[in-house]
């Protein structure tokens, strides 16, 4: 872990908000380079990065409409490998990247057609999908359901065990000598239209002319920010399943696999050592992040739907998480509104996957002072049109 | 048309597309949906939703001055359906309910005897309740005998897209009903929300043909105008059918006689 520091009045080149994935990363590039860096985090990395699945899957979970989000997330994909590498070269411990490509599969005939209309949008959008049939879906993965009745193969989706990659980001940041500070921050301090420093729960003050906030679900809740310049990032709750498979019955699965079984859409991410990841509910419950019963039953009838070896699999840990998300699914990166404050947030289903984009990104914008092109569509002030309109003000922050 | 308005227990809409919200792949591309359709009145799952959270669906539907309907998705038996109902009452502030009461999460069909049920116990209890129920007479019948402020048979099921599949039954449903009558589920096209408005159904709801479409306002504006044509169709009278000859209105020789 990095040096522990209390002292009223610390310095530092640049804060970063919030210690998930995104935080970390932004914070070990920036002292890569050379900056004082100090992260403050009251329990870094356990958050959203910890209970994610990891999928880097831009192709697979391809939205309609959102072609700006999926130039960024591939990007993101195309930059995983080199990120992986100068990690593990810091870390000296695994970044957890699998490359394993993704299978989609549809169940039903009607699933089918849901996937075959996805996999034409896909081609439409220039990207590489394979069809297959359902027997040779289940020849790539001899353990899926007989029924399964088509697939579509996707080299390009791989996935990275995102709790490995977070321990490899604690001690990278370590290594580069990034202070970690186990503080809630209360606030930003600003001196009229600047960023100071942020001022941390126990009442302590960091001062510093640059503040990165990577607070994900929580970053509308940051302290001292003006409400028209407050990020629009809600939590969305998802429920999670980490499944152990039998030493006799590995590999269950090689690829990731994401089903859609009689319209209900899972996903099954396997890992090296005999996980199996399956997730995840969505439900717009606030800060709620109770395990409820039905969201365990909903994940394990389908897994089991599309993998019946599922009944064999040990039921190793449910757990639920909070995404950032924004009103049109897309991060929000750079520019707040306050100089010297940035966003790095909102990320919500596709925090991991981002991370290495993000990273050098606002690492870019800090150095050169200037805004990165790929960021332009992710500003915050795309939602400036949206706020107060009607009479109703932007959210007000619940403490 | 502008008094041509939709009534349901005392409140009045000039909309007849009611809206759902599930399905929509981001909150933007729902509230960019939900102002093409027009809609004055949308349909939200309570058991999906905390009321108090900022920036959630229910914040879109008060800025664009949309009432919340909510609905009791995911309920089984009645029991469930009226806890359901009185939480979104007192979190909502809000007496009107849509009542679902389905009998499997496979199929989302309404389950009868659960159904009429629930919605006897509601509308005893003051609520003002619009029922989701199957394409049944004889049951929508019931459930007006037992207090609802409105019917909603379905097209087809939830999600399905499968349009009107008894169009007799709604026009015997239509024909029946003292309360409005909702065409709720099953559209899967523009088409088929003007054919409920065609058969005499007093609005529509939807929520999938829209939210899963690939360009999910302009499919929104589609049904907009759908109900609407559907509307005026049905007030204008069609002409009956002829299936053994041709009349046609512009005669072979001379003129219209104009």
């Amino acid at each position: 872990m990095g040096k522990e520091i209390s002292t009223v009045g610390g310095v530092a080149d640049v804060v970063v908000v919030g210690g998930g994935l995104i935080g970390l990363a932004v914070a070990w590039r920036l002292a890569a380079d050379g900056m004082q860096v100090t992260v403050c985090d009251p329990t870094p990395g356990t958050q959203t990065s910890s209970v994610a699945a990891g999928m880097l899957a831009p192709i697979t979970e391809v939205e309609f409409g959102e072609d700006d989000l999926l130039a960024l997330n591939l990007a993101s994909v195309a930059a995983w490998p080199a990120f992986a590498e100068e990690l593990e070269a810091v870390a000296g411990v695994p970044a957890g990247l699998h490359r394993t490509g993704t299978l989609s599969v549809a169940y039903d005939t009607d699933d089918a057609a849901a996937l075959r209309r996805l996999a034409d949008y896909q081609r439409r959008l220039g990207l590489d999908v394979e069809e297959l049939t359902g027997r040779e879906t289940r020849k790539r993965e001899p353990l899926l359901a007989a029924g399964i009745s088509a697939g579509v193969w996707v080299p390009g989706d791989h996935s990275v065990d995102n709790r490995q990659a977070v321990a490899a980001l604690l001690r990278a940041v370590e290594k580069v000598g990034v202070n970690l500070v186990r503080e809630h921050v209360a606030r930003v301090l600003v001196s009229g239209t600047t960023a100071v420093g942020v001022q941390l729960d126990n009442g302590d003050t960091i001062t510093s002319s640059q503040i990165v906030a990577a607070a994900g679900p929580w970053s509308a809740q940051l302290g001292g920010i003006p409400d028209e310049l407050r990020p629009p990032v809600r939590p969305v709750k998802g429920e999670i399943l980490r499944l152990r498979v039998p030493e006799a019955y590995r590999p269950a699965l090689t690829h990731t696999v994401r089903a859609t079984a009689r319209g209900f859409g899972v996903y099954l991410v396997p890992r090296p050592g005999g996980e199996l990841v399956v997730g995840a509910t969505t439900s717009e419950l606030g800060y709620d992040t109770r395990v409820l019963a039905g969201g365990v039953f909903s994940l394990l009838r389908d897994a089991r739907t599309v993998l019946p070896i599922t009944d064999e699999l040990e039921l190793v840990e449910s757990v639920a998480g909070l995404r950032p998300a924004t009103p049109d699914n897309a991060p929000i990166l750079g520019p707040s509104g306050i100089d010297g404050l940035l966003w790095a947030t909102g990320h919500y289903r596709n925090g991991v996957l981002l991370t290495p984009i993000t990273a050098d990104l606002i690492a870019e914008s800090i150095r050169t002072g200037g805004v990165p092109k790929l960021i332009e569509p992710f500003l915050a002030d795309r939602f400036a049109h949206r706020v107060p309109d009607n009479g109703e003000q932007t959210p007000k922050v619940a403490r | 048309m502008s008094d041509d308005t939709l009534v349901i227990a005392g409140r009045e809409y000039t909309s007849r597309l009611v809206m759902g919200t599930g399905g929509a792949p981001s909150l933007e591309v729902l509230e960019e949906a939900l102002v093409a359709s027009g809609t004055q009145l949308t349909t939200v799952a309570l058991r999906r939703l905390d009321p108090g959270q900022q920036g959630s669906v229910l914040d879109v539907l008060r800025k664009h001055d949309i009432a919340v309907l909510p609905n009791t998705a995911g309920c089984f038996t009645a029991g469930e359906a009226v806890l359901t109902a009185r939480l979104a009452r007192e979190a909502l502030q809000t007496d009107l309910i849509k009542l679902e009461v389905v009998a499997d999460d496979h199929t989302l069909l309404p389950d009868p005897v659960e159904l009429l049920d629930a919605a006897e116990t509601l509308a005893a209890d003051g609520f003002t309740v619009l029922a989701y129920t199957n394409d049944d007479p004889i049951l929508a019948r019931r459930l007006e005998q037992v207090g609802c402020a409105a019917v909603m048979p379905l097209g087809s099921p939830i999600g399905s897209g499968l349009g009107i599949r008894n169009p007799h039954n709604i026009s015997m449903i239509v024909e029946a009903a003292q309360v409005p009558i909702v065409l709720d589920a099953g559209i899967g096209t523009a088409s088929d929300a003007a054919l409920a408005m065609e058969l005499g159904c007093d609005a529509v709801l939807l929520a999938t043909a829209v939210t899963r479409a690939e360009r999910p306002a302009l499919m929104a504006a589609a049904m907009r105008d759908a109900v609407v044509a559907g509307r005026n169709a049905r007030l204008a009278g069609r002409i009956p059918r002829r299936y053994h000859a041709a009349q046609a209105s512009s005669p072979l020789e001379g003129r219209a006689d104009l």
